[in-house]
């Protein structure tokens, strides 16, 4: 049995209630536990940060577009690569780094589980071979409904019940995780080169809004006890004026669950705009953060945008022909039948631009405005705001004034007239970090009692070390240090192995995909439908024998089955 | 629907002609061959595959080649052998759609699955292609003959376009033909983007053969369709121009996406071609033509690519696996591949085998090997074990290799 004795670390566990105490960790068979033997390894922590490996509930990191972010992109493969070395492949890329770059980068930086934030149900296959090649972490991964033609059938019939029957039946099919929803209603009107612009919209020839969409999925995601709640990106992302939408959008959502959010809205930066148009765009933060911390029932992450290069993609792919027009860069799109869209464009943040000044402030002050850091988690939509590799930084400016003012200083001198950001004080603390990046994903996606996101016996023994003595470190000050201290773990322990010492990737890996099974009844078993059956084999490219993810694709995995209403 | 008897396949209903030739082929290797003066002699797998790793230890520039003809897990593997020794590993889009992948590295790629094509496309354009010959389902799957969701009446609500320099069959059903003179793509595609950024003045009267009504009346009929589906081949890739060609054309696409919905795809050759694509790029950055000489992936096409290592008589050792360089490499290619230790992998004898000191048969995916391809749209798919024969799969083979190269190189 593999045990190991992590003494003298300087625990935060915020799901536990444990705030800076200096304890062991005792660890066996892959689970934090109340002791071990006097044979095992003993790791001493002296005094260091420790906290539960971190959770990323929203980054994209396998898949089609994420491998065609690469295809197209040879100078941005040029622009971070590695040789073998020990038990590392090589790895190349800066902002879509291969798999392994993936990997290693997010362990080095003491990250043991990824949601990949946009799965295409017809090529889910694709994304699940590329997470048995990011072996260091476990994976999840959300299921793309937002074009979904059955589902915009079943809308439009009022029939929830058949909603929620074939979201079960296709995130059992495709070994999904939970409910993703992309521009509702947008990728589909996309197919005719058109969009939608509010939810209350039509989308053509379906007869549905985004709003009805966003309804109707909220409650089959209830009906079905999904672990998380139903995951969006709302409508009109990147547009002047889009906060409106937004907080509609929010409006839009009831309180149906007593463990977690019944909506998570990610990179809300990019949806938090006021203004008609580019010359008076200007931040909203204040706006979507007061109905935030008016409903409870609402999570939401940052999407920080960083100055520098990156690759955007994403299922919206109207959203991307806009940006594309914008920038004038490559462009690429690649939209999947009956299901959804995605897009693909190069692009840079400068300082130096107003808007993106604008952008970058937007998502600190949703930070820092929302109240309960429960409610706000650290994301920058990787790699769409920035490479997931610039966490430290953000953890630095959120816990720093004078870092902001001394970033605040670089950007364009216009934008103070534009956000509220140099009038915020509050700098948060090491406990909202660890909630931030840690905790409240966990929480959010619904996988505490699966052993996720905090460190009491019982738990994974998924667990980060930072060189960081949080005693005798002033963040406000000295954020330097802190965010050299995240940069890379002492250790990363994943599933009771250390898996990572100071950036270097000790083991294989080989890790845990986990996927949900609603279980439910034949007389909604769409398998059995003869509609269902007969418009799938009909109008998709693929029969719906062949649809369904073997079980070959899935190495290491966890299924979550749940009692449905159905 | 494949009809098994006596662990032999009689019939394959519902595969299109290339896969029937597939399905009921030609005789395969019994077991693995080995040079001895003029002729061969059999050896046993684990001869094989001992030899085949003494091979490529010895070598200082070794070339793993191919990869188009078989599964995703066994070209992961492949690119896992390349790393460890510190080799060249290319496919063959290097010869084929290359420049269509250079072109998409400049301007990018908007396109889609081909379901969106059936349900929506109601105008198909071929460009340097013949799909009736290289893709026979292509028309009746998704285009000419498929019914759609928005197209319910086939033929008569899809109009099909096709450009080459001469009339092929898939010509004779066209809507429309384009004559095009060799080498004149280029200039047509240019003509078609100025026409449609409203510059019908600038056009002379004839462009590179095609009249300009012709021109004007198929930039009308584009920007009067709801969904243009753009399909090229060879004959643009390949042609005088090459990947400026293609970039020419993703451009005239991008373009029209301002006035409507389009789409644009390479018809791509081997049937997981697109399947090393992918796994080269999830594993190493880059689609093909990689080389680990060190340690890191690095990629410059006309460098690194197998023709031009080959042509530089650089490499000192090629692993074929599931294609036949021998049948479409330059000559000079295919003469240092015969001076050099070779080994094919591949359940037939073909061009190739001419020039290898070994070969080892294997299962044929989706007869007696199961594995994943990607379509051409992308689309992964599991091919399915139809028969269980005695052969190993492409998997199993380099899986055992590869772990024999492990130990040399222990972390
Ligand atoms: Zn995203």
């Amino acid at each position: 049995m593999n045990e190991i004795l992590i003494k003298n670390a300087c625990v935060i566990d915020p799901i536990s209630g444990i705030n800076g105490e200096i304890m062991d960790i005792a660890v066996s068979d892959g689970r934090i536990v109340e002791e071990v033997g006097s044979g095992a390894e003993v790791i001493d922590a002296e005094g260091f940060l420790t906290l539960p490996g971190g959770i990323d509930s929203h980054t994209h990191i396998c898949g089609t577009k994420v491998n065609f972010g690469r295809y197209m992109s040879p100078e941005d493969m040029r622009a971070g690569r590695t040789p073998r070395r020990g038990r590392m492949h090589s790895t190349s890329g800066y902002s879509v780094p291969t798999t392994y770059g993936n990997s290693y980068r997010y362990s080095g930086m003491g990250y043991t589980a990824l949601l990949e934030g946009a799965m295409a149900p017809l090529e889910a296959r694709h994304t699940h071979e590329e997470f048995a090649y990011t072996p260091l972490q476990d994976t999840m991964a959300n299921v793309l409904f937002d074009g979904n033609w059955a589902i915009m059938e079943a809308v439009r019939e009022k029939d929830t019940k058949r909603a929620a029957a074939i979201v079960g039946w296709t995130l059992a099919a495709v070994k999904g995780f939970g409910v993703k929803l992309t521009n509702p209603g947008g990728t589909e009107a996309w197919g005719w080169g058109k969009n939608v612009s509010s939810i209350t919209d039509v989308v053509p020839y379906f007869e549905v809004t985004p709003g009805e969409i966003i309804d109707t999925m909220i409650r089959a995601t209830e009906m079905l006890a999904l672990p998380h709640s139903v995951h969006i990106h709302c409508n009109n992302l990147g547009l002047p004026g889009n906060y409106r939408t937004t907080l509609d959008t929010f409006d839009l959502v009831p309180d149906l669950n007593r463990k977690r959010q019944t909506l998570y809205a990610t990179h809300v930066q990019f949806h938090a705009y006021g203004g008609t148009s580019w010359s008076d765009f200007c931040s909203k933060a204040e706006e979507i953060t007061r109905s935030v911390n008016e409903k409870p029932q609402i999570v939401i992450d940052m999407g920080q945008v960083m100055f520098g290069k990156t690759t955007t993609m994403t299922a919206d792919g109207p959203m991307e022909f806009n940006l594309y027009r914008l920038h004038h860069n490559k462009w690429s799109n690649h939209d999947v039948e009956l299901e959804t869209g995605s897009g693909i464009i190069p692009v840079l943040y400068r300082r130096k631009n107003l808007v993106n000044s604008i952008m970058w402030a937007i998502g600190l002050e949703l930070a820092l405005l929302t109240k309960n850091p429960w409610q706000c988690l650290l994301t920058t939509d990787n790699p769409n705001g920035a490479p997931f590799v610039r966490y430290p930084e953000i953890i630095g400016l959120l816990m720093s004034r004078k870092y902001r003012e001394a970033e605040f200083a670089t950007i364009h001198p216009d934008t103070e007239h534009r956000v509220s950001l140099p009038s915020i004080e509050r700098e948060l603390d090491w406990q909202e970090i660890a909630v931030m990046t840690r905790a409240g994903q966990a929480r959010a996606l619904g996988i505490v009692d699966i052993g996720k996101g905090r460190l009491a016996p019982g738990a994974e023994a998924d667990i980060a070390i930072y060189p960081l003595k949080i005693g005798e470190v002033d963040p406000g000050r000295e954020y330097e240090r802190v965010i050299e201290g995240f940069r890379q773990t002492e250790y990363t322990i994943k599933r009771g192995r250390i898996v990572s010492r100071r950036g270097e990737c000790l083991v294989w890996g080989n890790n845990t995909t986990i996927w949900v099974k609603p279980k439910i009844s034949e007389r909604y078993d769409m398998a059995q439908d003869p509609a269902f059956v007969e418009k799938f084999d009909r109008y998709y490219t693929v029969r719906m024998r062949n649809y369904p993810v073997q079980e070959e694709y899935l190495k290491r995995n966890l299924c979550i089955e749940t009692e449905t209403e159905l | 629907m494949v009809t098994v008897e006596d662990g032999r396949i009689v019939a394959a209903d519902n595969a299109c002609t290339l896969g029937e030739q597939k399905f009921l082929g030609e005789p395969r290797l019994k077991g693995p061959i080995q040079r001895e003066g003029k002729g061969w002699k059999d050896i046993t797998y684990d001869e094989a595959i001992l030899r085949t790793v003494e091979m490529l230890r010895d070598a200082e520039r070794p070339l793993l080649f191919g990869w188009s003809g078989t599964h995703v897990e066994a070209q992961c593997i492949g690119v896992h052998m390349a790393e460890v020794l510190r080799g060249v590993i290319d496919n063959t889009s290097s010869v084929c759609h290359g420049p269509s992948i250079l072109a998409i590295q400049e301007v990018g790629h908007p396109g889609c699955t081909l379901g969106q094509v059936k349900n929506r496309a109601d105008l198909v354009v071929y460009w340097g292609c013949n799909p009736i010959e290289a893709h026979p389902r292509h028309l009746s799957r998704y285009t000419r003959y498929a019914e759609g969701f928005f197209l319910p009446n086939d033929y008569l609500d899809r109009t099909v376009i096709v450009a080459d320099i001469r009339k092929t069959e898939t010509g004779n059903i066209a809507d429309e033909f384009v004559q095009v003179t060799p080498g004149g793509d280029y200039a047509v595609l240019s003509a078609l983007r100025a026409i449609v950024r409203g510059k019908r003045d600038i056009i002379p009267r004839s462009v590179a053969g095609v009249p300009r009504e012709q021109l004007f009346r198929i930039a009308d009929r584009c920007l009067n369709a709801k969904f243009i589906a753009f399909y090229f081949g060879l004959g643009l890739t390949m042609s005088r121009g090459k990947y400026k060609n293609v970039r020419n054309a993703i451009e005239l696409v991008s373009e029209l996406n301002r006035h409507t919905k389009a789409t644009i795809s390479a018809m791509r050759g081997h049937y997981n071609v697109y399947g090393s694509n992918e796994v080269n790029t999830w594993m190493t950055g880059y689609p093909f033509g990689i080389d680990f000489a060190r340690g890191i992936a690095f990629y410059n096409p006309g460098e690194t690519t197998a023709i031009d290592v080959l042509a530089r008589r650089e490499c000192d050792a090629c692993l074929v696996v599931a294609s036949d360089p021998a049948a479409h490499f330059p000559r000079a290619c295919v003469e240092h591949l015969a001076d050099i230790p070779t080994v094919v992998i591949d359940p037939y004898p073909n061009a190739t085998t001419a020039f290898a000191d070994i070969q080892i048969p294997v299962a044929v995916t989706g007869i007696d090997a199961a594995g994943t391809a990607y379509r051409m749209d992308g689309v992964p798919i599991r091919m399915r074990r139809v028969l269980k024969t005695d052969y190993p799969s492409d998997e199993e083979i380099l899986g055992r290799m590869y772990a024999m190269l492990q130990e040399d190189h222990p972390p």
